[in-house]
C-alpha cells in the first residue's frame, strides 16, 4: 500500500520553457520558446542547466517570492548523476531535494514535494524537471550528429523545462493522492522501444491506485500517462484490457500529443520527464474544466551499460489524483 | 500477464520494417556513391594524370572530406538515416563516425574528450579491421606460401 489521500495541497502556478521542435508541435503558447538548443551557452549541458534556473527565476518573480519564501525545491532530470538539477539549485538559496525515476521524475517530484507540505499549515514548495533531446542522445544513445536509421517505436526526448509551485493556498488545481508504483520488468530489452517497457509498469499503478482509492476508472475525465508514445499507448489500453479486463477509454499520452503527425523526426512522440508537464499545463489544464484527472508519469529505468550487457529493462509509474475546479 | 505473452502483444503493435525498401534504397543510394566515386576516379585520371592507385587514394580523402563536412554542416546525419546502409559504406559510414564523436565530445577537453571519444564508435571497426586482416594475412601465407 503506496498510496495516500492528501490534504489541502495545491498547485498554484507553473512556468513552461520548451525547446524548438516542440515550438512546431501542437501547442503554441508555452510561456518561453527556445530557437536553438544552446540557449546562449557553450554546451547542451550548460543550456539545459540555464533552462532550469530560467524556469524558476521566472515562476518566483511571476508569484512576487523570493528564495526564503520558498520551504524546498525538489528536482530531478536525465543527466548522469542528476547533475543538471544540482547545478541548477546551486543558483538558488533554497534546499534542494534531488529525485530521479527517470521520465517519471515530473510525477515524483509532485509526490516528494507534496508529502512534505501535508502536515503543514503553509509553505511553498518548487517542483522542477527538464530534459534536453541533444544531452539525452548523447547520454543514452550515439552522437548527435551520428545518422543511425532508427526504428519507428523510438521516442524523441522533448527539450524543456517546467517549473511548478505547490503551495497549501486554495487555486483551482488540487492535488488530492498518490500511489507510488512498483519497478517492472516485462522482458523487453529493446531500448529504442520504452514505450513497450514502459507500459506494463504505468498499467499496474493505474489498477493499483484505483483499487486503493477504492474507485473506477470512469471516476476519472482523463487519464493522462507520461512519454509512452503513440505505440506504447495503443500497448497500454490493450494491456490493461487483457491483462486486467479493464477498458480504459479517456486516456492520452502527452508524449504522443506533443508533436503533430508531420513531425517525422519525432517517431513515436516525445519523451524525457518534461514531456508530460509541457502538456498537462500548456494543454490539459489550460481548459479550465471542471474535471478529476490522474497523471501517470513513466519511467524507463535503463542505463546504457545494462542495455549493452543485454539486460531487460525495469520500469516504474507513479500516479498522482488532480481535482480540477474550472 | 505472463512475460511471454507480453512480449507477444508488444509485437502485435509494433509496426515492421520494410525490409525490401531499406534494401532497395540502400543499393540505389550506396550505387550512386560508388558512380560518383568512379566519376572522380575517371576525372583525377584524365585531367590530373594520376596512375590508378594514386587515384583512389585521392577518392578516399575526398569522400572522407565530403562526409565529415557535411556531418560538421549538420545535415549528413539526416541522410544517413534516411538512405539506411546507402551512406554506411566503409569510407563515408567511417568518417560520419569519427567527425559526429569530434563534434560531441571536443567541448570535454582535447584529451579527456575529443582524444578519447573520438573512435567511440569507430573503434569497433578499427579493432576488427585490423584482427581480420591479421587473420587473413596468415591464411594467406598458410594457402598460398
Amino acid at each position: 500500500m503506496a498510496s495516500k489521500k492528501l490534504n489541502n495541497i495545491y498547485i498554484k502556478d507553473a512556468f513552461s520553457l520548451a525547446g524548438p521542435v516542440e515550438k512546431k508541435g501542437c501547442i503554441k503558447d508555452y510561456d518561453i520558446v527556445l530557437d536553438d538548443y544552446y540557449f546562449g551557452e557553450k554546451t547542451f549541458e550548460q543550456s539545459e542547466i540555464k533552462m532550469q534556473k530560467t524556469v524558476i527565476d521566472n515562476l518566483l518573480s511571476k508569484e512576487k517570492l523570493i528564495h526564503s519564501d520558498v520551504e524546498l525545491l525538489v528536482g530531478g532530470d536525465l543527466s548522469n548523476q542528476i547533475s543538471v538539477s544540482s547545478y541548477a539549485a546551486s543558483h538558488f538559496n533554497i534546499p534542494f531535494y534531488g529525485i530521479y525515476s527517470a521520465c517519471a521524475s515530473f510525477v515524483q517530484a509532485l509526490i516528494a514535494g507534496s508529502e512534505y507540505l501535508d502536515n503543514k499549515k503553509k509553505g511553498n514548495v518548487v517542483c522542477v524537471t527538464s530534459s534536453h533531446n541533444l544531452n539525452a542522445e548523447k547520454q543514452f544513445r550515439f552522437p548527435i550528429e551520428y545518422g543511425a536509421p532508427k526504428p519507428t517505436t523510438t521516442t524523441f526526448t522533448a527539450t524543456g523545462a517546467v517549473a511548478c509551485l505547490l503551495t497549501k493556498e486554495e487555486t483551482n488545481i488540487k492535488i488530492e493522492g498518490y500511489t507510488i508504483g512498483k519497478v517492472i520488468d516485462m522482458g523487453i530489452k529493446d531500448a529504442s522501444h520504452m514505450g513497450a517497457v514502459m507500459a506494463p509498469a504505468a498499467a499496474n499503478v493505474i489498477v493499483t491506485h484505483l483499487a486503493e482509492f477504492n474507485r473506477q476508472m470512469n471516476d476519472y475525465d482523463l487519464i493522462l500517462t507520461g512519454d509512452l508514445g503513440c505505440i506504447g499507448g495503443q500497448i497500454l489500453v490493450e494491456y490493461l484490457k487483457r491483462a486486467y479486463g479493464l477498458k480504459m477509454k479517456q486516456h492520452q499520452d502527452a508524449g504522443c500529443e506533443l508533436y503533430l503527425k508531420s513531425q517525422e523526426e519525432t517517431y513515436a512522440g516525445a519523451s524525457g520527464p518534461v514531456a508530460l508537464p509541457l502538456y498537462l499545463f500548456n494543454k490539459v489544464l489550460k481548459q479550465k474544466k471542471k474535471s478529476r484527472i490522474l497523471i501517470v508519469g513513466t519511467g524507463s529505468l535503463h542505463n546504457p551499460f545494462f542495455v549493452n550487457q543485454k539486460l531487460s529493462i525495469p520500469a516504474v509509474a507513479h500516479a498522482v489524483s488532480l481535482e480540477v475546479n474550472g | 500477464m505472463r512475460k511471454e505473452e507480453y512480449q507477444k502483444l508488444v509485437k502485435e503493435f509494433t509496426p515492421k520494417e520494410n525490409k525490401w525498401k531499406n534494401a532497395v534504397i540502400a543499393f540505389l543510394v550506396g550505387g550512386l556513391v560508388g558512380f560518383f566515386g568512379q566519376v572522380i576516379v575517371a576525372i583525377l585520371e584524365n585531367s590530373f594524370a594520376l596512375e590508378k592507385m594514386e587515384a583512389y587514394s585521392w577518392l578516399c580523402v575526398i569522400l572522407i572530406f565530403l562526409a565529415s563536412l557535411s556531418t560538421a554542416l549538420g545535415f549528413f546525419d539526416n541522410w544517413v538515416s534516411k538512405c539506411k546502409a546507402g551512406l554506411f559504406l566503409p569510407t563515408t559510414g567511417f568518417a560520419h563516425s569519427v567527425t559526429s564523436a569530434a563534434l560531441d565530445y571536443r567541448k570535454d577537453g582535447f584529451i579527456t574528450g575529443l582524444g578519447s571519444s573520438f573512435f567511440k564508435l569507430a573503434g569497433s571497426v578499427l579493432l576488427y579491421g585490423i584482427l581480420s586482416g591479421f587473420i587473413l594475412g596468415i591464411l594467406g601465407v598458410i594457402i598460398y606460401g
